[in-house]
């Protein structure tokens, strides 16, 4: 046999392996980036069309009106508004608290003791347990009936009863402080784990240096933990502007519009309303975009600040 | 001399106490909640709702889970879905990203940068943004009047198939290439070396699946216009809405019943699931 033909074979036989081999790893990834493309991707893109038009959840494309809903949202209507204010407030008291306890919290459970462990299995119970279930329970604790605990503490004491839920100023913050008590044990377990990985001689060495404790806490453990701290950050912020399932089954948006949400009013005005499925749809849109916004921005504006060892 | 040994453990002890002492206070204050939960199912109604409550049930009943599985909405049914969407997105992710998770971590192929490109963008799109469109889809395939609205959506979550990838890089590319050499196929090298050895993996992402699919409330709430459909968190919102207002010990009697599941989940991999969890925060 001549050697170029031999040679040609060869390159053939290799040629024809690679694209069998390419083909199998296709088969592989296909399915996966298929339902990746027709349930994430897909409906992103179909989304902001959606937004554009006038229509309800049986017709969405009635009439294409351009940016009218968006003009709706931001000037016209205030619900949309309201819902962004009060989505902001829940995120900051709630990544304030959340943040600030569980910091607070790891420092405390830090030592590896059996009731340290004990402590730590049992704050983080409530994180595995269905939102819906939290909120009902805690919804009975506020509860005004004469069997909510709340108020039925309260009276012990000799304090008067309140309306938790039912008045405008309280509401909210019961939900916080629901949802603060609900994933306070994950959070704090991260940055346990984190605290953990700090190296021991940074401690001793501060402790030869006579620092106190005070000191080592703002000067060393705080600045070590930051690339957690500022994961956390992130994903509390986009978390928190995610809040429904507590918010519907604790107070349903109300008293009158005080624990509104940006969710609840896409929902809302998607599903339950007459021919607004566009503005839920670009209420959608503002969402994503928020999402998108905190994400950079939390990395642009964070990351010189924080320490990577 | 026993004493002393006791006396100098108690004075090592004792800067411990006080904190110690406020860590069971607080422990104590977390799980109040789901003890109140536990009990008041087991209550009659009358004690349910007597002021001032009882910490224990005084007549210890089961008469609450048996009114609410007798009740005219069907409890079997409810749970019957609960199970089934739960489970099924389990298997069906498995199957989906255990070979696309392969691939990306230990093939070379044209293509791959596009289509990780993909799962990447998509791991930071929410559900609560693409609900509208999925559902108008699902409509249009007439698919509302049945599970698959609350399967199809889950069947890849690209942050799996991001943590199985993970996994399997960190197993050494010399254990697949003399596997390759013995003429295994790819299954088999799937089956008998990826899956054992990022078995850790594999079981954190079926956890991650079951608590947030047997805990999900939104997506059946969108997704279905029919009792028949719906699962045991929305079963929880219709006792609340039955016809005698509230009745604190049945909704109770059905959180328990539908906490228990994960509770038990937890009680057996309490240190695994917590370890799991810990590692997808810090990552």
């Amino acid at each position: 046999m001549p050697k170029t033909t031999l040679a040609q074979a060869q390159t053939d036989l290799r040629r024809r392996n690679k694209i069998r081999s390419t083909l199998g790893s296709w088969a592989m990834v296909f399915p996966a980036i298929l339902f990746l493309c027709v349930f994430t991707l897909y409906p992103m893109f179909n989304l902001v069309q959606i937004s554009m038009y006038r229509g309800n959840a049986a017709n969405a494309y009635k009439k294409y009106i351009g940016l009218e809903n968006y003009r709706q949202l931001l000037f016209v209507r205030r619900e949309f508004l309201i819902a962004l204010k009060n989505t902001a407030y829940y995120t900051f008291i709630h990544m304030f608290l959340l943040i600030a306890l569980s910091v607070i919290f790891a420092v405390w459970l830090q030592k590896d003791r059996k009731i340290n462990n004990f402590a730590q299995t049992a704050f983080f119970v409530p994180h595995l347990v269905a939102s819906v279930s939290c909120a009902f329970i805690w919804s009975w604790i506020f509860s005004t009936d004469t069997s909510g605990l709340m108020n039925t503490v309260l009276r012990a004491f000799g304090l008067p009863a309140r309306n938790w839920l039912g008045s405008t100023s309280t509401a909210m913050n019961c939900v916080i402080v629901m949802n603060t008590w609900k994933s306070i044990g994950y959070y704090a377990l991260i940055i346990l784990s984190a605290l953990k990985a700090i190296p021991a001689e940074i401690y001793e060495a501060a402790r030869l240096d006579s620092s106190s404790t005070c000191k080592t806490f703002f000067k060393i453990t705080l600045p070590m933990l930051s690339p957690q701290l500022f994961m956390l950050l992130i994903t509390i912020t986009t978390g928190s502007f995610k809040v429904f399932d507590s918010i519907r089954i604790m107070t349903n948006g109300g008293p009158g519009t005080s624990t509104q949400v940006l969710c609840m009013f896409i929902y809302e005005f998607a599903f339950n309303r007459n021919n607004s499925l566009g503005m839920g749809a670009a209420g959608g849109v503002m969402l994503m975009l928020i999402l998108i916004l905190i994400t950079l921005f939390d990395f642009k504006g964070l990351e010189k600040k924080v320490h990577y060892q | 001399m026993k004493d002393l040994q006791i006396k100098r453990r108690f004075k090592n002890y004792l800067p411990n106490l006080v904190s110690d002492i406020l860590k069971l206070i607080c422990v104590i204050i977390f799980v109040f909640p789901f003890y109140w939960m536990f009990i008041t199912a087991f209550k009659t109604y009358n004690e349910a709702i007597l002021t001032p409550p009882t910490l224990w049930p005084r007549n210890f009943t089961f008469q609450s889970f048996i009114d609410i599985v007798n009740m005219e909405i069907s409890f079997g049914r409810f749970a019957f879905n609960s199970v089934v969407v739960t489970a099924s997105i389990i298997v069906m992710q498995l199957l989906i990203m255990v070979p696309a998770a392969y691939a990306f971590a230990k093939r070379k192929f044209f293509g791959k940068g596009l289509c990780w490109s993909i799962v990447l963008v998509a791991f930071m799109i929410p559900g609560q943004v693409t609900y509208i469109p999925i559902y108008l889809m699902m409509a249009k395939a007439r698919m509302i009047n049945s599970l698959w609205p609350q399967i199809l959506p889950f069947a890849t979550n690209s942050f799996g198939i991001f943590m199985l990838r993970q996994a399997f890089k960190q197993i050494p590319d010399e254990l697949v290439e003399s596997a390759r050499l013995d003429n295994a196929s790819e299954l088999q090298i799937m089956t008998r070396i990826m899956l054992p050895m990022a078995k850790s993996s594999m079981v954190t992402i079926a956890m991650f699946s079951f608590v947030s699919h047997w805990n999900a409330y939104f997506w059946p709430l969108v997704m279905t216009n029919n009792d028949k459909y719906r699962p045991l968190t929305m079963y929880i919102e219709k006792i609340k809405d039955a016809e005698y207002g509230l009745i604190w010990n049945n909704i109770m009697a059905a959180n328990v019943i539908l906490v228990v599941p994960v509770l038990i989940v937890f009680l057996f991999a309490s240190k695994k699931i917590i370890k799991a969890f810990a590692y997808n925060g810090m990552k």
